[in-house]
């Protein structure tokens, strides 16, 4: 203490202004985190707000109304959504978690690995329209048609990179211990890989599946020239299929005032049903370990 | 326990009959199974890739024996005539990112700071998670918000009162030209920082609590305060890791689509450089102009603008992604 109250002069006005600045900075780092949680609690709110008084039953069991009319719902959407993402994490998720076993187990070193590691990286940020125009020209411009098939395998697409990724590092996380005591044992590697390290890394891997799914339910631009819409109720995977996003998209910019509320109801669901997945991957990673 | 195993009479076996012991497995195939599945799985990420940028480069054949590169720096779009140019697009894209990063990239800085050095450990998580949660909430989302309640704030307490300060003003003045009404460039561009401030900040996050605590410690020993420790100490040592995240948000920025579509305007004429003008992002006139684009120019020369945002968004993720590693690396050479 004595050091500090002796200190006076220029050397207390440089500690001052030390000081100052740092209160500055520190301040302005609060500043920052209390903006972007604003934004957070401000989107939900609005979103609670607009959205959550058009939940009905109607929304879930009726197809979706024309212009200025009364009622309806948004079922074909509801349903279009889950088929797409259903088939989708069905398509995605084996070849993700193989991919990730041949990164984390079989080319560690080898230049397939390195690339496909560094590949992989650039697809989880790729701007997911484009893998719509990929899948335009791949599936819907020789089949001629827009379909919900080609909707799925645009969202598999994307499925598969999020799900390397956290195979991948699941993987490599299982101590090599467990590895060498398994083959010790005169365990052939699919047996050592399916029964010991891709069960000791289970709960990470699908945890990382249940990230990929709230992923694609909101996606919205690989769905425009893929699935397109439809506003009937449709189970044919083989004929254009509406989409919750991309029906609040085109209710939302219509201007029709009916549709909108619908639109404010469908972000309601997208909202919940994405954050609730990401909850619940997140407890569930954590109640396991 | 000393249990029998039946290889073990088998070897046991073999060993009295002099020749080798067969191995028994209940299935012989299954190694040679797994490893094609594996490989050909990881055959199919390459090929995914492959396929994206071909089928980009046949798309646009047309347009670039067209147009060439002066599509580049050509700013008409105009359907009816057939004639492309794609430079109000790229403009589009360019400005709102820029508008992103300039907002986003201090914020999620005073984020990472702030998880860092100053939050009390019972906040850290439930902050972190917030933020997490902020970047898992879908785009159209975003989109409809900034549609419906965002643009309408913005066009009343933000571009009017601006429009009444500065109009007159020479250079600020064509900035805040254009009608205020909410959606343009500016819009778009703040819709994207809020949007990649939760990926840089929590990039950032991560990369600073690589540092050693006993750099930061010695730091602190010497008196210094926790700001000079961040921007002296922490700052210098994950430079790149911070550059990594800082283009891996640019990244995601380029090749947003909806939250953009939905407020941008949409307009492809590039009149004036103002930013409540309305405009286009190469994503937004896909969104648009796609499905209802023609077989022939117009099509092609959306492909075209599609190739050149996969090249620019992978030579940023690229970039990105060698700054991440280099600090892995040295960090793996100091430890």
């Amino acid at each position: 203490m004595t050091s500090i109250s002796a200190v006076s002069g220029p050397r207390l006005a440089m500690h001052m202004r030390r000081k100052r600045v740092n209160t500055v900075a520190l301040t302005l780092a609060f500043g920052a985190m209390v903006f972007g949680v604003f934004w957070l609690v401000w989107i939900l709110f609005e979103t609670i707000v607009l959205g959550a008084g058009g939940m009905s039953w109607a929304l879930l069991t009726q197809s979706q109304p024309g212009p200025n009319s009364e009622g309806g719902g948004l079922s074909n959407a509801i349903f279009g959504s889950l088929a797409m993402v259903g088939f989708a994490t069905l398509i995605g998720t084996p070849i993700g978690v193989f991919s990730g076993i041949y990164l984390a187990e079989y080319g560690q070193k080898g230049w397939l690995g390195s690339t496909t590691r560094f590949i992989n990286d650039i697809l989880l940020s790729a701007p997911s329209i484009v893998i719509g125009l990929f899948v335009y020209a791949l599936i819907v411009v020789p089949m001629k048609s827009f379909s919900g098939w080609a909707g799925s395998i645009a969202l598999a697409m994307i499925v598969i990179p999020v799900v390397i990724r956290t195979t991948e590092s699941m993987l490599n996380l299982v101590p090599h211990a467990l590895r060498e005591a398994a083959y010790a044992l005169g365990t052939p590697k699919w047996k050592v890989i399916s029964s010991v390290t891709l069960r000791a890394a289970r709960s990470g891997v699908i945890t990382g599946v249940l990230l990929a799914i709230a992923r694609i339910s909101g996606e919205t631009a690989p769905l425009l020239f893929t699935a397109l819409s439809s506003q009937f109720f449709s189970t044919d995977m083989t004929r254009p299929m509406a989409s919750l996003p991309k029906v609040i998209y085109d209710f939302a910019t219509g201007p029709y005032e009916n549709l909108q509320h619908l639109a404010w109801a469908g972000v309601f669901l997208i909202t919940l049903g994405v954050l609730a997945l990401n909850i619940a991957a997140r407890v569930f990673f954590r109640n396991k370990h | 326990m000393a249990a029998t195993f039946p290889a073990d009479h088998a070897l046991q076996k073999a060993k009295d009959s002099g020749t080798p012991p067969k191995r028994r497995l209940n299935a012989p195939w299954g190694d040679a199974l797994f490893s094609f599945l594996a490989h050909s799985a990881a055959w199919l990420t390459l090929a995914i890739l492959a396929g994206i940028i071909g089928s980009l480069i046949v798309g646009a054949a047309p347009a670039i024996k067209e147009f060439g590169l002066g599509f580049l720096w050509h700013s008409e779009w105009d359907p009816v005539q057939d004639h492309y140019g794609g430079l109000a697009m790229i403009y589009g894209t360019v400005a709102t990112s820029f508008i992103a990063l300039l907002i986003a990239v201090p914020v999620s800085f005073g984020i990472a700071l702030f998880l860092t050095e100053m939050s009390p450990s019972w906040l850290k998580r439930p902050l972190g998670v917030a933020i997490e949660l902020l970047a898992a909430v879908p785009s159209i989302v975003y989109g409809m918000w900034g549609l419906m309640v965002f643009g309408p704030i913005l066009a009343t307490y933000v571009q009017q009162p601006l429009q009444s300060a500065f109009g007159n003003v020479p250079v600020l003045g064509t900035l805040f030209s254009g009608p205020p009404v909410g959606m343009g460039i500016l819009c778009a561009g703040i819709i994207l920082a809020i949007m990649i401030i939760p990926f840089i900040a929590a990039v950032m996050r991560d990369v600073f609590e690589v540092t050693p605590p006993m750099l930061k410690e010695s730091a602190y020993g010497l008196g210094a305060t926790t700001w000079e420790v961040v921007y002296r100490v922490v700052l210098p040592f994950t430079k790149t890791g911070v550059v990594g995240g800082v283009m891996l948000g640019l990244g995601r920025a380029l090749g947003e689509t909806m939250a953009v579509t939905f407020v941008i305007g949409n307009q492809s004429q590039l009149s004036q450089l103002s930013l409540f003008q309305a405009a286009n992002s190469i994503t937004s006139v896909l969104a648009n102009e796609f499905a209802e684009a023609g077989e022939g120019l117009h099509r092609s020369a959306l492909m075209y603008l599609a190739l050149v945002l996969f090249v620019i968004t992978f030579i940023v993720l690229s970039f990105a992604k060698v700054m991440l590693a280099r600090l892995k690396r040295s960090e793996g050479a100091r430890a």
